[in-house]
Order: structure tokens, then C-alpha cells, then sequence
């Protein structure tokens, strides 16, 4: 989960991480109390989770209150890239000196954590990797070591800080090495982390991701989902503890398993250039346990969207029986009445599948198809999609 | 032959008295596999009755060798717990261990990772992963073990079911083993480790290679085919038409920015030589191909 840069803040905050007086706002007027409450001049930060946003005009200084009710109305409902901007972060401007990058990141290559540090903060760190590598210092951290204070002090010492800073950065480092492991984060970014003209060293903006997989422990993730955002049936679907995307095509995918499904959306796709580009409606993975249940959840999800003009179940048991699944497609359609109303291509294969296939063939429901391939299925789906 | 294990591999079970344990014991014991024991700490002492095997709990795993010599442990122990009981397997040297368990924090698994390494005495494969097989000798995990039998192919995967897909594909020629080495961003075994063994086990004539969208392990398991491998590879990578910026459902199936993409693996398998096919009986079609001449 990728967290909102004032959620970013608040957690920096809440882990003594040096961070700049700021208050969220959802309306104009907010945002001049806010400003008031803060005083002096202040940034207006749109809260998107799209990288570009100041190049897009969502991040304006404001002199006062009243300037800043007028650049929150300007940047309230912005669309940056695609995203709607609906909360804007009202922050402290401070007099900036240096501009400077440190992140902690899970580093999948390595199969570690990696630090990266550099003085030349503040711009695209990936152009700075690219154009002068000598500037970003990359140190492996070990997840059971951690930071200490004298790591922390040779990294910063890498990255080319110098002496007025070194001790103060490094202070950071080790403060956002407890903050990444205590939090379960894969990513925590400081960009920029600055020195103000008065020598304080802060964290301006930050980027966080939270690891779902985590969530067991940390309780307080459940108030950082961003429920807004989530598409009306990606919601419904994650209530229900289904693993569902919603793409845009015509032909709605069930499937057990991320990598069948994924490949699922392939073949479909590939069938769907013979009959007028028909693509993928979703990305539905129903996991291990098939049961009924599950079965009639994830057919009336799919059934909810209004784009959906054929589904394709693809099934290969193998913890999960092909009986089990046959039984509940039969269920879920008694469940669902006459709200299932598009034709169903199923394919089932693995663990007993004769079983599976004749449990359908019998029930002889009108709107399920078998067919015995993947590849037939997809056509099959695709062309009904088509139709 | 087969890699990583043999018919003779004693295998113990991790979160034996547990419902996902027990129930895929009783498949392992179907398959062939020797199961010798299990492990539950607090439950030390008891005895698990499974298809007419007697089979001792031990509340560790050092305890669970010294008694049965095992050589293997499956773990199917809850997220929660699942650090602890790679730990333990870890510190008691277990030369191999298969973990099972799906929605493992990254941390934790970078942790044990990271401390296996120091200890140097384990395989680690997965998290998040079927398992591997060797039809016909030994399955130790998931997979089930009726698809096809013994052969000549060799496979690795991160996706389970996918790895189920393609073995039904090659059903006729069977494989030497099957790996799935799980969809997590951080795995104990790589790619790469498969690869590497595959080419060194004489009985595998050709290798089948399956990836997904996101990180760069397939791009660097083809740097290393290019310099090691000269069995013929064919590869598959599941994602083509997956929208960018997407996640869905392995942690490892993100694709964002321009690197991590299907296309851009496909590129750098063919540029290492291996032929990529656009889907799993393509693919299959692909090999068989080679397999003629």
C-alpha cells in the first residue's frame, strides 16, 4: 500500500523524524484555517500518489490564509494524470539552502534492503543514478544488523555530505531504518530531505509502502487504505477478501492462482484479435478453496459489471477439486437467480476433473459452455464477448 | 535423476497438526514422498495417524532429525509463525527447505533469508510456492502429483498453478522435477539455482522457464543461460497484456515504469537465445520441437 505524502509526513512525525509543521485539507476554507493556524507563508501540496505533480501546477506558495484559500480552490479537483486531486497538505515554507535523497528499499535483485544517499536530492534521483553514479551512494543493509549509528555515518559520508551536516543526516538514517522495520515498509523515501538556511536538517516530502502481507500486525493500517480511490466493484471485491482488478474489456475472467489468471488474460486477449479486439474485463484469482461461496461472490462481481458480455472460468485443481468448483458454479448460480444472465465457458483440468466435467454436463445449465482447452475456452469466450 | 531431492529425501512436516498440514501430508504419503515426522512446538511427543503411517511430532527440528534423520521439512506453518519455524529448520542445518506458506511480511523473509545465509547450510525454496516435484520419486509440497510422470524435462516457475498448466501440457513427456519457486518479491532459490542444476543433471535434455511481469529475475536468469546453459531452453512469461502500474495477486506480478514488463523479459530471453512462446500450449509446442529435432 502506497501511502499519501501527508500520511508519509505523519509517520515521520510519529517516528522523530525531523518534518515541517503541515495540516490536511479538504475544502478551500480548510486550508486558509489551516494556513492561519501555521502562519506565515505556506506550501499548498496537492495529495495524489502520481509522481509530477508540481510540473502539473499542484503545489503553489501562499502568502497567507487568504492566498492560500485561493490556491487550495485552484488545486482541489485538479485531475494530475489521471488522479483526482481531493486532500491537499497545507505545510511550513522554510527558507531552503541544499536539496538532498535518502531512501531505504527493498531491493528485490539482491534479495536484501539497500540504502541510497545522495546530496543531489531534490530532482529525478534516477537521472542522478544514470548521469553522475559517483553521487548516490547504494549500501546493502542487513535486515537482522540494521543501521547503527557509525553505518549510518559512512553511508552519509559516501554520499558526499559534508561536515556540517554529516552528524544530523545520519541521525535521519538511522531514525528511518527504525521507522521502515517497524513499520513493515518495502519503500521509505525522503526527497527532498533539506537543510534550511538556519542549518535544520528536514524531511520536505516523503514517499512510504506499506507491506500488505503485514497488516496481521499493524492494526493501524486499516485507517491509511485509501477507500475513495478503489473502484466501486474492486471494493466490493476486497470486502469479500477476493484478489479482483478491473480492467476494460468485455470478456469477465475467473481463475485459481495469479499466474494462470494472468496467462488467462493473455490467451483471452490473443483470441480476442479475431473477433474485434475483445480483451480481458478483470483479473479475478479465487485462490485455493473454491467453494461455493467464494464461487458466487466472484461470478456476481464479475456479473456487477456492466461491461461484461461473456465470462470464462479457468480452472486447473489442484489443491482445489474440479468437483468442488463444478458444485459451486451450479450453486452460485442458483444464488444469484436471475442477476447471472451472460453465458459462462468453462474449462476445468487437474484433480478430478471427470468428476467436475460431469457434474456440469448433468446439471445442463443454459448458460454454461464446456470447453476442454485453455485456448478453445478463450476463443470461445471471446467470440460469445463478440457477439 | 531429479534436483534437490531423491526418492530417498526424509521429509518432515512444519504445522503437521494443522488442517493445511495434515491434509497435504496424506497427498505427499499418496505421491510417494517419505515422510518421516512432523513438527509443532507445544505438541512434542504426540503421534499423527496419516494413510496407515505412524508419524512422531517433535516441538523442534533439531529434536525431529535426531530421531528420524530427516533431511527435508515442507513448512505449512500460518504467516505468523512462519519465521520462526524457518528459523529453527535453519538452525538445525537442514540441507533443504520447501515453505509453502502464502502472505509471509517481506521483512520476515528477508530476515531469514539473510540468516540462512550467515548459517550456509540450507536450500531454502519459496516462500509462496507450490514446491517441487520429481514425478514418480518424491513431491515435496502442493503439487498434485497425477499430472503427468517421470521425463526429461526440467521446470521452474514462480506460479503454482501455472507450473500445474504446463506440466499438463508436456503431459506426454513428463519432467526429471518441477520447481515452483513461489511469487514472492524475496525467494530462497532462484531461477538461476534451477537452471544451474537442471544443467548439471544429466537426465534433463531441455528446460522449461516460466516467468511473470515484475522485478528483473527473468532478465538476469537470461544473462546467466547466455553464459551456462546449453541445454535448449524454452521460456513463457505470464502478463503481456497486464496494465501498468497494476498489482495482481503475487507480490512479484507489479509491473510499473518500462522495466519489469513481459516484453521486456521476452527480449532478453531471446537475446539469450531461449524461444519464448505467447502462451502455455505454444510454448509446449515449442519444446516438443526441440525435442524432435
Amino acid at each position: 500500500m502506497d501511502l499519501f505524502e501527508y500520511q508519509a509526513r505523519d509517520l515521520f512525525e510519529a517516528n522523530s523524524i525531523p518534518v515541517l509543521k503541515a495540516k490536511v485539507a479538504t475544502t478551500a476554507v480548510q486550508a486558509r484555517d489551516a494556513a492561519q493556524e501555521i502562519g506565515g507563508k505556506v506550501v499548498v501540496k496537492a495529495q495524489v500518489k502520481v509522481g509530477g505533480r508540481g510540473k502539473a501546477g499542484g503545489v503553489k506558495l501562499a502568502e497567507n490564509g487568504d492566498d492560500a484559500f485561493v490556491k487550495a480552490e485552484a488545486i482541489l479537483g485538479m485531475d494530475i494524470k489521471g488522479h483526482i486531486v481531493k486532500k491537499v497538505m497545507i505545510a511550513a515554507a522554510a527558507p531552503i539552502e541544499s536539496e538532498y535523497y535518502l531512501a531505504i528499499l527493498l531491493d528485490r535483485s539482491n534479495r536484501s534492503f539497500l540504502v541510497m544517499a545522495s546530496v543531489a536530492g531534490g530532482m529525478d534521483i534516477e537521472e542522478v543514478a544514470h548521469k553522475t553514479p559517483d553521487k548516490l551512494a547504494k549500501v546493502h543493509i542487513d535486515p537482522n544488523e540494521g543501521i547503527s549509528q557509525e553505518k549510518a555515518l559512512a553511508i552519509v559520508r559516501q554520499g558526499g555530505f559534508g561536515s556540517d551536516v554529516e552528524n544530523q543526516v545520519a541521525d535521519v538514517l538511522v531514525t528511518l531504518w527504525k521507522t521502515f522495520q517497524s513499520s513493515d515498509a518495502t519503500l521509505v523515501e525522503v526527497n527532498p530531505l533539506v537543510k534550511t538556511v538556519d542549518g535544520r536538517v528536514i524531511a520536505l516530502d516523503g514517499k512510504v509502502t506499506l507491506d500488505d502481507n503485514a497488516a496481521f500486525r499493524h492494526p493501524e493500517f486499516e485507517a491509511l487504505i485509501d477507500h475513495e480511490a478503489a473502484d466501486p466493484l474492486e471494493a466490493l471485491a476486497k470486502e469479500r477478501d477476493l484478489n479482483y482488478v478491473k480492467l476494460q474489456g468485455e470478456v469477465g475472467v475467473i481463475g485459481n492462482g495469479a499466474g494462470l489468471v494472468m496467462s488467462t488474460l493473455d490467451v483471452v486477449a490473443y483470441a480476442g484479435e479475431r473477433f474485434g479486439g475483445v480483451k480481458p474485463a478483470n483479473f479475478l484469482d479465487i485462490g485455493g478453496g473454491a467453494s461455493a461461496q467464494v464461487m458466487a461472490d466472484g461470478l456476481s462481481i464479475i456479473l456487477g459489471d456492466k461491461d461484461v458480455k461473456s465470462v470464462f472460468v479457468n480452472v486447473f485443481g489442484g489443491i482445489t477439486s474440479c468437483d468442488a468448483v463444478a458444485n459451486g458454479i451450479i450453486q452460485a448460480l442458483e444464488m444469484l437467480g436471475d442477476k447471472a444472465s451472460k453465458p459462462i465457458v468453462v474449462r476445468l483440468d487437474g484433480n478430478n476433473v471427470i468428476e467436475g466435467r460431469a457434474i456440469l454436463n448433468k446439471a445442463n445449465h443454459p448458460l454454461i459452455q464446456q470447453v476442454d482447452s485453455m485456448d478453445g475456452a478463450a476463443a470461445r469466450a471471446a467470440e460469445l464477448a463478440a457477439k | 535423476m531429479a534436483i534437490f531431492l531423491t526418492e530417498k529425501t526424509k521429509v518432515i512436516v512444519q504445522g503437521i497438526t494443522g488442517s493445511e498440514g495434515s491434509k497435504h501430508t496424506r497427498r505427499m504419503i499418496l505421491s510417494g514422498t517419505n515422510i518421516v515426522g512432523g513438527v509443532t512446538p507445544g505438541k512434542g511427543g504426540q503421534v499423527v495417524e496419516i494413510e496407515g503411517k505412524s508419524l512422531p511430532v517433535f516441538n523442534s527440528v533439531k529434536e525431529a532429525i535426531a530421531a528420524t534423520g530427516a533431511d527435508a521439512s515442507v513448512i505449512f506453518v500460518p504467516p505468523k509463525f512462519a519465521k520462526s519455524a524457518v528459523i529453527d529448520a535453519i538452525d538445525a542445518h537442514l540441507p533443504l527447505i520447501v515453505v509453502i506458506t502464502e502472505g509471509i511480511p517481506v521483512h520476515d523473509t528477508a530476515s531469514f533469508h539473510a540468516h540462512s545465509l550467515k548459517v550456509g547450510k540450507s536450500r531454502i525454496i519459496g516462500p509462496n510456492c507450490p514446491g517441487l516435484i520429481s514425478p514418480g520419486k518424491s513431491n515435496i509440497g502442493i503439487t498434485p502429483a497425477d499430472i503427468t510422470g517421470p521425463g526429461s524435462i526440467g521446470l521452474v516457475s514462480k506460479s503454482g498453478t501455472l507450473t500445474y498448466q504446463m506440466m499438463y501440457e508436456l503431459r506426454d513427456i513428463g519432467f526429471t522435477t518441477a520447481v515452483g519457486i513461489g511469487g514472492d518479491p524475496i525467494v530462497g532459490t532462484t531461477h538461476i539455482d534451477c537452471l544451474r542444476a537442471f544443467q548439471d543433471d544429466p537426465e534433463t535434455k531441455a528446460i522449461v522457464m516460466i516467468g511473470e511481469i515484475g522485478g528483473d529475475a527473468e532478465e538476469r536468469a537470461a544473462a546467466f543461460i547466455k553464459e551456462y546453459v546449453t541445454k535448449p531452453v524454452v521460456g513463457y512469461v505470464a502478463g503481456f497484456t497486464a496494465p501498468e502500474g497494476k498489482t495482481m495477486g503475487h507480490a512479484g506480478a507489479i509491473v510499473s515504469g518500462s522495466s519489469g514488463t513481459a516484453e521486456a523479459k521476452k527480449v532478453a530471453l531471446e537475446a539469450a537465445g531461449v524461444k519464448v512462446g505467447k502462451t502455455p500450449s505454444q510454448t509446449a509446442e515449442l519444446l516438443r520441437a526441440i525435442l524432435k529435432g
